[in-house]
């Protein structure tokens, strides 16, 4: 009989190689799937993972998206892995997105046809804004009247869909778009456009934003009282409240801080790839940020690798739909997969295998 | 009946990741004998009755049951040979009645009014009051191990193995205890006994084995011994037992007046009307059975729950409505009994620990930022002058044995020189020579004229050191008394203890020795 036997101390090296053996079983059991689906397994793993940076075809679109798309992920993930480690539990990260998009793109446009060089300050810090206020709610209810904050944000993503399309239909929409929904592209707005910084890089104020806010979450989780009192509520709630935590303070600053970087990866993304308010602009980055938090095991070095990561199996998986032919839900799959294994593995850091004869106690 | 011992266990061995629990173990249990096993914290005592019992599988050795071999695969095994166990930890449900909870552990229980009649029948053959219909979570811990005494009597068993039965239970209710077990032996059952109470060995067992890190070390009459001669046997070196002084008394440093708080979780107590002062120099000992409002006290003093200003001031400033780092400036320090998620977080470092609590007065932080490497010499300081036993202060705190992070934590706070220390059960489940390390640190904190409140159930380790003794029953505390000319009968009745009056539920989480 084979049981699993707690060590003494979580093992170094495993910390280590969960994930490199996470991505090796995902590519192992991505490629049965793909074989089962009547694909080659290799071709496929190939065109997801590796022509998007190295084929020469494809590289000149995919590499400048690998960070515009990854850069989101990136913003939105660091924020809430604050909130996963002390048990705050935002999933509605989405809709902080939104209301910061929103709120970034309400201003530009009201003050629309703004030639000042401020403009782009006072979006970001609205974008951020509109964000953390979103998030206020369910930590002022939850602080307030104890409702679970799972629950409640989650519910506020729609809110925030159906206010979105609101504005999309009403107020933000483009007076000269012959009645179409949406609002006026900001792309052709040069005061409130997050264009490219370098051409054909996909290195836009996001992707910088996002690059500072891993090197100060770093910080902040290894070298501030922060990161130690949220590591501590994490793992010892009621050692934290000896060593003098405030529960609904940490509540109301981890929910403020994800909903803020929320908003401002959906305020960088409405002033620059995507441009538009749409009734549906959002794609779901603020839920799959949930996963590359997971995926980088809530540490912001983690968190950078698996946001580029998880950007590459988007890009890769696009060119191998069009490609390949392999259906979306396999490429959907395969993301799941990688934290599927990713969790499944980790268990060794925690746990060893022990043979045990006889019958287990 | 043949002289044959009932149980041999026979060059018994197993191991876990970096220890050997139980080393080559032998010994035997005769028929109608009491028989104690002795030994320090991991000293292997609950893995062998675990072997014995079938819960854990032995890697080597055997073992013969009235000579014939036995190795059960599991309890149940066990159970049918005529074993039963009362455990360290209680597994009841709290919401439902005693009988229905020894139902939940049959393997066909009888109907429901039959059983509360065997019930009825056995508690009143063995001098054990319990109502079957009661719900468990209305019981003091003395009950709750009654309900688990009788599950295991109904089986009529020849070996009954107890494990630590003693530190959760009132003087009074050991007695009863006591004269249960002694009816047992003379019905020619047997009886393995587990306890760190020397004393109570003494006086109930018939021989004693005593393992020392896995290993029997020795073997002997209990009551031929002195306590201090068992103790020494079990530590494997002398120690020197804490002495208490003779020492004036200064002004009053922390005064607790018209205390009142409701209770911190459904089973808990809620405090009331609870007054105390604590001079400088000064060692209130605070008894009574856990689950009487100790860790409600507790958390009123840390500043983990908050009162009314004036219930709780420090050197005369009502510090009642203050947080638990306001209380630290100010020199109120805690340390609460749960070692493990309470006092210290068991998956953080020694250094990330000593950052936990220390931070405020060893000025650990700087502008919001962690001196790590003051942190870590701080730690580092406490694992040298409290002796305390590990690889190095980046390991974890659970990767501590029970008695080793108690000085930790006890000596965390100790070096952080406070105006007053309140402890809750600073002893629970410690070894002897590291119980005598924190009693005496404990004293010469005292000496220095800190204001020491020590919590605690070991009636013993309150009598040895305290100045003054007020005991804690029902969420209500007695007039503090000098401890001097103090009878333990006296001492027994302020606790409340007195038999089948349930003093107060507890909670049985709290008081798990999580080692
Ligand atoms: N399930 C387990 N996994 C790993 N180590 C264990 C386990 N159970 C006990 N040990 C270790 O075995 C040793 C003996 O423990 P135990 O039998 O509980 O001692 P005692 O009851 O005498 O205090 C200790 O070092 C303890 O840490
Ligand atoms: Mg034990």
């Amino acid at each position: 009989m084979v049981t699993l036997e707690k060590r003494p101390e979580p093992s170094e090296p495993w910390r280590w190689l969960a994930p490199l053996l996470a991505v090796a079983l995902t590519l192992v059991a991505g490629g049965v799937m793909f074989a089962l689906l009547g694909k080659d397994p290799v071709a496929a793993i190939r065109m997801i993972f590796w022509d998007p940076l190295f084929n020469e075809t494809f590289a000149a679109y995919a590499r400048p998206q690998l960070l515009v798309k990854a850069a989101p992920l990136i913003l939105i993930a660091l924020g809430l892995s604050f909130g996963f480690r002390a048990n705050i539990w935002n999933i509605g990260a989405e809709g902080q997105y939104i209301m910061g998009a929103l709120a970034a793109a309400g201003v530009a446009l009201a003050l629309y046809p703004l030639d000042a060089w401020w403009l782009f300050p006072l979006m970001i810090v609205a974008g951020a804004l509109g964000g953390f206020l979103w998030a206020m709610i369910p930590a002022f209810l939850r602080t307030r009247f104890g409702t679970n904050e799972i629950l409640v944000s989650l519910m506020l993503v729609y809110v925030a869909e159906a206010f979105q399309a609101a504005m999309a239909l009403g107020p933000m929409r483009n007076p000269e778009g012959h009645g179409f929904p949406g609002s006026r592209n900001l792309q052709d707005y040069p005061a409130a456009h997050n264009a490219e910084l370098v051409a054909g890089t996909g290195m836009h104020w996001g992707v910088v934003t996002a690059f500072l806010a891993v090197v100060i979450g770093y910080i902040a989780l290894n070298r501030h009282l922060f990161g130690f009192q949220v590591r501590l509520t994490g793992q010892a709630p009621r050692a934290a409240r000896f060593a003098g935590v405030d529960a609904d303070r940490l509540v109301v600053i981890c929910l403020g801080i994800s909903g803020a970087l929320a908003g401002l990866a959906g305020m960088f993304e409405i002033s620059g790839p995507s441009g538009q308010v749409s009734i549906d602009f959002n794609i779901g980055y603020g839920f799959t940020a949930i996963i590359v938090a997971f995926l980088g095991r809530l540490h912001p070095i983690g968190i950078l690798l698996a946001g580029l990561l998880m950007a590459l199996s988007y890009i890769g998986g696009e060119l191998a739909q069009f490609g390949l032919g392999v259906p979306a839900a396999a490429i959907k799959a395969l993301q799941g997969m990688l934290l599927f294994f990713l969790l499944g593995v980790d268990v060794f850091t925690n746990y060893r295998l022990r043979w045990k004869p006889g019958r287990a106690g | 009946m043949s002289d044959a011992p009932l149980l041999v266990v026979d060059g018994i061995t197993r191991r876990y990741p970096g220890v050997v629990a139980n080393d080559h173990v032998s010994f035997d249990v005769g028929r109608a004998e009491i028989h104690a096993l002795l030994g320090e914290n991991g000293a292997g005592k609950s893995t062998l009755v675990k072997i014995i019992y079938g819960l854990v599988q032995p890697d080597e050795g055997r073992m013969l049951l009235e000579g014939t071999p036995y190795a059960p695969a599991e309890p149940r095994e066990a159970r049918a040979a005529g074993i039963a166990m009362v455990f360290q930890h209680f597994s009841l449900f709290e919401a439902l009645s005693v009988a229905e909870n020894i139902a939940l552990g049959m393997e066909d229980p009888p109907p429901m009014n039959a059983l509360a009649t065997r019930i009825r029948e056995v508690s009143a053959a063995y001098g054990l009051p319990l109502d079957p219909m009661r719900l468990v979570g209305e019981l003091s811990a003395g009950e709750r191990q009654r309900v688990e005494i009788i599950r295991c009597l109904l089986q009529e068993p020849r070996l009954l193995i107890m494990d630590e039965p003693t530190s959760v239970l009132t003087p009074q209710e050991v007695e009863i205890l006591f004269r249960t077990l002694r009816r047992l032996r003379e019905e020619g059952r047997s009886i393995l006994y587990i306890s760190h109470k020397l004393e109570e060995i003494r006086a109930l067992c018939d021989r004693a084995t005593i393992l020392r890190l896995g290993k029997v070390v020795a073997s002997c009459d209990p009551r031929a011994c002195s306590a201090r001669e068992l103790a020494e046997m079990m530590v494997g070196s002398s120690f020197t037992q804490p002495e208490r002084t003779q020492r004036p008394f200064g002004d009053v440093v922390l005064e607790v007046k018209d205390l009142d708080l409701p209770a911190g979780s459904p089973f808990g107590t809620s405090l009331r009307n609870v007054s105390f002062k604590v001079r400088a120099g000064e060692i209130l000992g605070i008894g009574g059975v856990a689950g009487n409002g100790q860790e409600e006290l507790l958390a009123a003093l840390s500043g983990e729950r908050t009162t009314a200003a004036g219930a709780v001031r420090l050197d005369k400033e009502a510090i009642g409505r203050l947080p638990p780092n306001p209380r630290r400036a100010r020199g109120l320090l805690s340390a609460p009994e749960e070692r493990l998620g309470h006092a210290a977080a068991p998956d953080m470092t020694l250094t990330e620990n000593a950052m936990m609590t220390g931070a405020v007065r060893r000025h650990l932080v700087e502008r919001g930022f962690l001196r790590w490497q003051a942190a870590r010499r701080f730690a580092e300081e406490i694992v040298q002058r409290f002796d305390v036993r590990t690889a190095g202060v980046e390991h974890v705190a659970r990767s501590l044995s029970g008695g080793n992070l108690q000085k930790f934590v006890i000596g965390r706070e100790i070096l952080q020189a406070p105006r007053a220390l309140v402890v809750n059960q600073p002893t629970w489940g410690v070894d002897a020579a590291a119980a005598a390390a924190i009693r005496q640190a404990l004293i010469d904190l005292a000496e220095k004229g800190v204001a020491v409140v020590v919590i605690s159930q070991d009636l013993d380790e309150l009598l040895e050191i305290s100045d003054s003794f007020a005991a804690l029953n029902a969420g209500r505390l007695s007039e503090p008394r000098p401890t001097e000319g103090l009878g333990i009968d006296e001492i027994g009745l302020l606790m409340g203890g007195v038999h089948g009056a349930a003093p107060a539920s507890r909670n049985g989480a709290g008081q798990e020795e999580t080692v």
